[in-house]
């Protein structure tokens, strides 16, 4: 058994009649265009190694040309590989018989098309419950089954119209319907969502995500949209003429991108969104430690005066967080020479944030707090803080 | 006529000889077949009322098309009647029938076979334009040799002039079904013919009735030419005023295949393009009926 729900192994897809010549080339580190130059092969896919885990959502980018069509169209074979192993559930899709390929593809794996690919003459409800009759059902319990889906994904009322009658995002459901009809553990979609504009897009991957939380299944996602790669993928993977050239999570890109083609892919994408709290954070508020003994209001007002800042944090003797105060409210305090204790009355609470926090939760806690807010790691020790014009610079790029 | 310096006419005679010598047998019973097909054809046109045969036409021009061609169909007809051509228009109506039939009983199988094989596509493709392009009265002299005289040449003749559209729209039609629904087929798990019979027959079916559309309008232009060969019908009339020059009997007999022309065209047509939208019409009319309740 491999590790993994789908496991490619040194894939191969070459078009034309020497594939094995090309493949030996190549190996031997030939160039694509060399290879179809001497031999006149296409090399579609070359090499690709990767493996999906059960229930992850893997999203696989690229141009068009890089191969990623075809790719995934070696993973349920509708297309012959020239080399290389795919293995499902630990059973190898290439070397399969014809016959336990088509009770593979009826039992455990469904499609979704970019043109959505509907049977034009049949009803909504006899679309969604194709792969059911394909594979033996009765009639009645086949529409039973399709109308259940139909349900899922909202298009109950419509399941005695006709494909052309439906907008494109309606036609996708039905589409989508279809592939859950057969209750696969893995799905293939094929730049599912890219014929449709960007609400329905946006629509249609908020549905995708509402559906795998019922009920987690594999799902390849082919894609040339960055900002839906991001949105809906647990992984990603990056194709460049037909070769793997970056696998990870989409954090793990953004971070460390592999080349200049992968990070010209988030050039387009304000990657900003994707920051966190602890990627936000910076050392930009002095800290004073409360060991046992609270810090001195007028040495805190000096320190600040010397720093030229405006709010110092207070953290206990184990790094936590124990409270915010500001140069203000010092001033206040010791306002006739008469120094005091900053401790607990005094301070100001805030709920330090963790380091994971997304963006769009920091802003919403900057805005609503009137100073810097502190940030904590998974320990709950004190790690860093955030202030708005820190935000503003890094969000800038630094 | 110059001279010949090549005698490829002897060289087909001599084969069509051949072929009498040896196989005549065989030419025999497909002559048979033919005939007694075409006969049946005929027999069940016949057995209805002229009223009722009639009222059928009408009836699907109503269905199909709507009222205003349904009104031209019945005033066609009791025109055709009227003027005393009824009998040899449902002659030549059966003898169009059994050949297209007979055409798309042969020529849909090769369509979806020449869809499936680059190789036999290529190998008919010739063949159907010649089977096209030689001049129509030109297949009547073998197939009467082959055949004898009477209905059985003039079906066999127009077989092979009718069928090339419905072999060459098939084929077209199966090429043409969009790639990602022939692998949607494939990725639910379709077997070959399930394939065929549940993806690329039902989305290439537009082009398909295309075909036959076609096939029924040569075939009808066929038999008329049949005629020469004593098949009957319209033709019959069509001929016998062009030996006569009479020009008033040229035009009824003319007027009665033209206007059922118009008519077999117009029916068949129908299917090909608006089998879709009729269907959806009666279903969304069924629905809300339904959703209402």
């Amino acid at each position: 058994m491999k590790a993994g729900k789908i496991v490619v192994e040194n894939l191969y897809k070459v078009f034309g009649d020497k594939p094995q010549e090309a493949i030996e080339q190549s190996k031997q580190g030939w160039s694509k265009d060399k290879v179809l130059a001497e031999t006149g092969a296409v090399i579609g896919v070359s090499d690709v190694s990767f493996s999906v885990e059960e229930g992850e959502i893997f999203v696989l980018m690229g141009l068009s040309g890089s191969g990623k069509s075809t790719l995934i169209r070696l993973i349920n074979r509708l297309i012959e590989p020239s080399g290389g192993d795919v293995f499902i559930d630990g059973h190898n899709v290439a070397k399969m018989s014809k016959s336990e390929l088509i009770s593979l593809r009826r039992r455990d794996m469904s499609m979704v098309f970019q043109s959505f690919a509907l049977m034009p003459s049949r009803t909504v409800l006899d679309n969604a419950a194709f792969g059911l009759e394909v594979a033996g059902i009765s009639r009645k319990e086949r529409e039973k089954r399709a109308m259940e889906v139909l349900k899922e994904v909202g298009l109950e009322t419509f399941a005695q119209m006709h494909p052309h009658e439906l907008s494109g995002g309606m036609q996708q459901r039905v589409g989508l319907a279809r592939a859950l009809a057969v209750n696969p553990s893995m799905m293939i979609m094929d730049e599912a969502f890219s014929a449709l504009d960007p609400l329905k897009r946006r629509e249609m991957q908020d549905l995708l995500l509402e559906l795998q939380k019922i009920h987690r299944r594999t799902i390849i996602f082919v894609s040339h949209d960055i900002e839906e790669a991001m949105r809906i993928g647990s992984r990603i993977a990056i194709m460049e003429g037909g070769k793997l050239v970056q696998v990870g999570t989409p954090q793990e890109l953004v971070d460390n991108p592999a080349n200049d083609y992968v990070r010209n892919f988030f050039d387009t994408v304000d990657t900003n969104r994707y920051l966190t709290a602890g990627q936000l954070m910076a050392n930009c508020v002095p800290i004073f430690v409360h060991n046992g003994v609270a810090p001195d209001a007028l040495m805190v007002s000096q320190k600040l005066q010397e720093l030229d800042k405006h709010y110092a944090f207070i953290v206990d003797e184990h790094n936590r967080f124990y409270g915010s105060i500001s140069l203000e409210k010092i001033a206040l305090l010791v306002e006739g020479g008469q120094s005091c204790k900053l401790d607990q009355s005094r301070v100001k609470q805030i709920t330090p944030v963790p380091e994971d926090m997304p963006l769009d939760k920091v802003i919403e806690r900057l805005v609503t707090n009137e100073g810097p807010i502190p940030v904590v790691g998974g320990n709950g020790q004190y790690s860093g803080a955030i202030s708005k014009g820190r935000l503003l610079t890094r969000m800038q790029g630094e | 006529m110059s001279e010949k310096k090549l005698d490829l006419g002897t060289w087909v005679n001599d084969g069509v000889q051949y072929l009498l010598d040896n196989y005549s047998n065989g030419f025999e019973s497909i002559g048979g077949v033919v005939s007694s097909f075409s006969e049946g054809i005929e027999a069940i046109l016949m057995l209805p009322p002229i009223w009722l045969l009639i009222a059928i036409f009408v009836g699907l021009g109503l269905w199909r098309i709507g009222v205003k061609f349904a009104a031209f169909t019945a005033v066609s007809f009791t025109l055709i009647f009227l003027t005393g051509f009824w009998e040899q228009t449902v002659v030549t109506l059966g003898l169009t029938f059994s050949a297209t039939l007979i055409s798309l009983l042969l020529g849909i199988p090769l369509g979806i076979w020449a869809a499936k094989s680059e190789r036999v596509a290529t190998t008919i493709r010739p063949i159907l334009d010649f089977m096209q392009t030689m001049p129509a009265f030109v297949y009547l002299i073998p197939a009467a040799m082959l055949f004898g005289l009477g209905r059985v040449p003039g079906i066999i003749a127009t077989v092979i002039f009718a069928m090339p559209p419905a072999v060459r729209l098939t084929s077209l039609g199966i090429r043409q079904v969009n790639k990602e629904i022939v692998e949607a087929g494939q990725s639910f798990g379709c077997s070959k013919i399930q394939l065929l019979l549940k993806v690329q027959l039902p989305n290439a079916m537009p082009s398909i009735m295309a075909g036959v559309n076609q096939t029924i309008m040569m075939a009808l232009s066929m038999v008329i030419i049949a005629s020469m060969v004593g098949a009957g019908g319209l033709g019959n009339d069509v001929l016998a005023s062009i030996q006569r020059l009479d020009i008033g009997l040229g035009f009824e007999s003319g007027m009665a295949v033209v206007l059922l022309a118009i008519i077999l065209d117009r029916i068949t047509e129908s299917f090909g393009t608006k089998q879709a939208e009729k269907r959806n019409a009666l279903f969304s009319w069924v629905s809300a009926k339904l959703q209402r309740q």
